[in-house]
């Protein structure tokens, strides 16, 4: 009989210290968070020109032009994220101690939500004055749209980062991997955010959001079932 | 499963309010999606084990292969005997309507590749085998081809009734996706040099995508909110329906001829990289040749 | 299997192969090493040594074979052998963009330590970088990340050490040091796998040695 060790924390425990440990990576290295707040930014204001600066399709199109830029800052967040982790295999030191794959997914999924999240609502005013866009429902159904959009960007998002980041040209393949599979969610969060700028007078937007919802249960439990056998190999 | 009924129950509010010619996800579907996943597994896997056994135990792989693309391509000159000349020219389109023969049997043998695309991506989580990597590679590549050249036609066929050559219709959408998704698949398996990381990721990338299809195609229809009604053997009228039933099978025989071919050579690749000069441990855990 | 008071061996190989690619970085290796004892694993450039104790560590599964560590078998009880092995690899498991203390207290939270913060300063002051413990790891030099990475083994208070290379890129101070807290392990009971081409001072600390080429036990 070994003596009695130390059992790891619990999985909830685990979850928390793992994205405490992820925020605080954020914060540390914020400089590269403001790159992105400003690539974003550099996306919505090249949207304008692509639209040739017309206020009414500017208008109309917001909600897709919003989307498309948290997408791409995503990709970058999310290909940062785990650049962090590889670089002196800080995951397998992680993994060793042991902790739960799945508790290393939660915790990077919704530290990346978190960041979008905040993105998102820091690009509305600029949306406000770029694309002359108005929250005719008010912040309540916005947040909601955009946190669960952002919900359904990041959990397949870490999955396919964890694959790409240990692959060539890892930065052509976690797009390419994961735009194809969230046009689903886009699209209703798109539609979602539309009804939100541009008013709801069908009563459609609980349904939108209701589909949004949906994915992100689907992607979320593959997320958990799945990343477990990504990073042990 | 109280799970899955409440799954259905979101899907089924999911559905925008102005979409009540959609088709409701209801408890008894996903059971039925369900069911025909896990048979439709063990049929794959059954496949696997067949051609294992005829590769190894017998000297017909050469024959089962010539023979599977000998009936394809017989039955793909008959059917295009039956589509070219002897079925009418549709009343609308005229002749230009002849491209769904091969049009519509493409698409639908590009999804039965994909189907076992997914199937072997599952097994491959549950038993690592170099057989199921192969088939899964060779069915992922097949697939795409097919889809692709299946896309391709449609468009041909877009332009002079439609008079456009795409148009942003749910099931274009979705094929697209389809493509592009695969396309990706296929190029991690390139930028992936370690074979037994590569089979493992691409199984993941592989059930993700295939599960986000369905999904895919659901949530098009409700965006877009089009009627398309769904061509089958039953919705054509009868003299078109026999040469597009012909096509199907003739496309399915050159889609298994083609699929073990790329199997054979899948397998040979990962062989050839897993090739070891001696000292071959006999009690591998895994086969490391196959 | 075992009765008590007879511990499993610290870790018991047999018959393990693990391949990469068309290479075998392990061949048919079996070995057996006692609790409380320690082996020398000597062997040149890619001969298996790291491969051998990623495997050992849980790192890597074994491509054939089975393996038990301190009792447990590594491939289906990963997590019992994570919690009871530690390994110093060539990697530092750092976050650069942390500070040391930082890297060490998210660590202890990890295990459940009480007071992270107050075992993180402990160890700190163990491997001597009180003074840098607020400085981010990109600024290290690549001793202070091997004293880091020390302190990081040291957290754990395993049951078996694994080191890979623990003299590299340390100064003849640091070597001295180095060898001082792993006699200080020995003398807790820990059992040691120490891969070194320091094959003196190897010899020094270890009983038992295991000689590696191409991936086969072969006598020195």
């Amino acid at each position: 009989m070994s003596p009695p060790v130390r059992q790891p924390v619990g999985f909830f425990r685990a979850t928390a210290i793992l994205l405490r440990k992820d925020l605080l990576l954020e914060w540390r290295t914020r400089a590269r968070v403001n790159a992105l707040v400003f690539f974003a930014l550099a996306t919505l204001l090249l949207f304008a020109f692509a639209l040739d600066a017309n206020r009414n399709i500017m208008q109309a199109a917001a909600g897709g032009l919003l989307w498309l830029g948290l997408l791409f800052s995503s990709v970058l967040a999310l290909g940062e994220s785990f650049r962090v982790e590889n670089e002196n295999a800080a995951l397998d030191g992680i993994r060793l101690v042991p902790a739960s794959g799945r508790a290393i997914f939660i915790a990077k999924a919704l530290g990346n939500t978190l960041l979008i999240y905040a993105l998102g609502w820091l690009l509305l005013p600029v949306m406000v004055a770029l694309y002359d866009i108005h929250l005719t429902l008010g912040p309540g159904p916005y947040a909601i749209a955009l946190l669960l959009g952002c919900l359904s960007i990041t959990a397949p998002g870490v999955v396919f980062s964890a694959i790409a980041n240990n692959a060539r040209a890892r930065d052509v393949l976690l797009p390419l991997l994961l735009f194809p599979l969230l046009v689903p969610a886009l699209l209703a969060s798109v539609k979602a955010t539309t009804l939100v700028f541009g008013g709801d007078p069908m009563d459609q937007l609980r349904s939108w959001l209701w589909l949004v919802a949906g994915f992100d249960v689907i992607y979320w439990a593959l997320g958990f079932l799945l990343f477990p056998r990504v990073i042990e190999d | 499963m109280p799970g899955m009924q409440t799954l259905a129950r979101v899907l089924l509010a999911a559905g925008p309010a102005d979409a009540e010619h959609i088709q409701p996800v209801t408890t008894g579907m996903i059971v039925k999606y369900a069911v025909t996943t896990v048979v439709g597994i063990a049929l794959v896997w059954g496949v696997i084990r067949l051609f294992g056994w005829i590769e190894e135990k017998t000297r017909a792989s050469f024959g089962v292969r010539a023979g599977l693309i000998g009936i394809g391509v017989i039955l793909t000159a008959v059917g295009a005997y039956l589509g070219l000349f002897w079925a009418p020219p549709d009343r609308m389109m005229g002749d230009v309507q002849r491209i769904m023969y091969c049009h519509v049997p493409l698409l639908w043998n590009a999804l039965i590749a994909l189907c076992i695309n997914f199937a072997c991506s599952v097994l491959y989580l549950i038993k690592p085998s170099w057989k199921t990597d192969s088939l899964a590679e060779a069915a992922a590549e097949t697939g795409v081809v097919m889809g692709a050249n299946g896309v391709l036609l449609g468009a041909i066929w877009a332009k002079p009734t439609w008079g456009v050559w795409w148009t942003w219709d749910p099931r274009l959408i979705a094929a697209a996706i389809m493509l592009i998704a695969y396309a990706g698949y296929l190029a991690l398996r390139r930028f992936i040099e370690d074979p037994d990381r590569r089979a493992l990721w691409s199984s993941v990338v592989g059930i993700l995508v295939a599960v986000d299809l369905p999904v895919v195609w659901f949530a098009v229809r409700w965006f877009r909110s089009i009627h398309q009604f769904q061509s089958s053997p039953s919705t054509v009228d009868p003299a078109l329906r026999v040469p597009l039933r012909v096509m199907a099978f003739a496309f399915l025989f050159l889609l298994m001829g083609f699929l073990w071919q790329r199997y054979r050579i899948a397998l040979a690749h990962r062989k050839d990289e897993v090739a070891l000069p001696d000292a071959l441990p006999t009690t591998a855990r895994r086969e490391v040749t196959p | 299997m075992t009765s008590p008071g007879d511990p499993a061996p610290a870790v018991d190989i047999r018959d393990v192969s693990k391949r990469f690619g068309r290479r075998w970085a392990l061949a048919r290796l079996s070995y057996t090493l006692p609790r409380g004892r320690s082996l020398l694993l000597t062997g040149h450039n890619g001969s298996g040594k790291t491969t051998l104790l990623r495997l050992i560590a849980t790192a890597l599964a074994p491509t054939a074979g089975k393996l038990w560590v301190l009792g447990h078998d590594a491939v289906a009880r990963k997590d019992e052998v994570r919690a009871r092995v530690a390994l110093l690899s060539h990697a530092s498991f750092l976050y650069e963009d942390l500070t040391a203390e930082q890297n060490l207290v998210i660590l202890a939270r990890l295990m459940g330590h009480e007071a992270p913060k107050d075992r993180a300063h402990a160890l700190l002051e163990r491997v001597g970088l009180t003074r840098r413990s607020s400085h981010p790891i990109r600024h290290f030099s690549a001793g202070m990340r091997k004293r880091l990475a020390i302190a990081r083994l040291l957290m754990k208070a395993p049951e078996l050490a694994l080191l890979d290379e623990p003299f590299g890129e340390l100064d003849p101070a640091g070597i001295a040091e180095m060898e001082a807290i792993i006699a200080e392990l020995k003398a807790s009971g820990t059992s040691l796998i120490l891969a070194t081409h320091l094959v003196d001072q190897g010899l020094r600390l270890c009983e038992e040695r295991l000689h590696l080429v191409d991936g086969r036990r072969v006598d020195p």
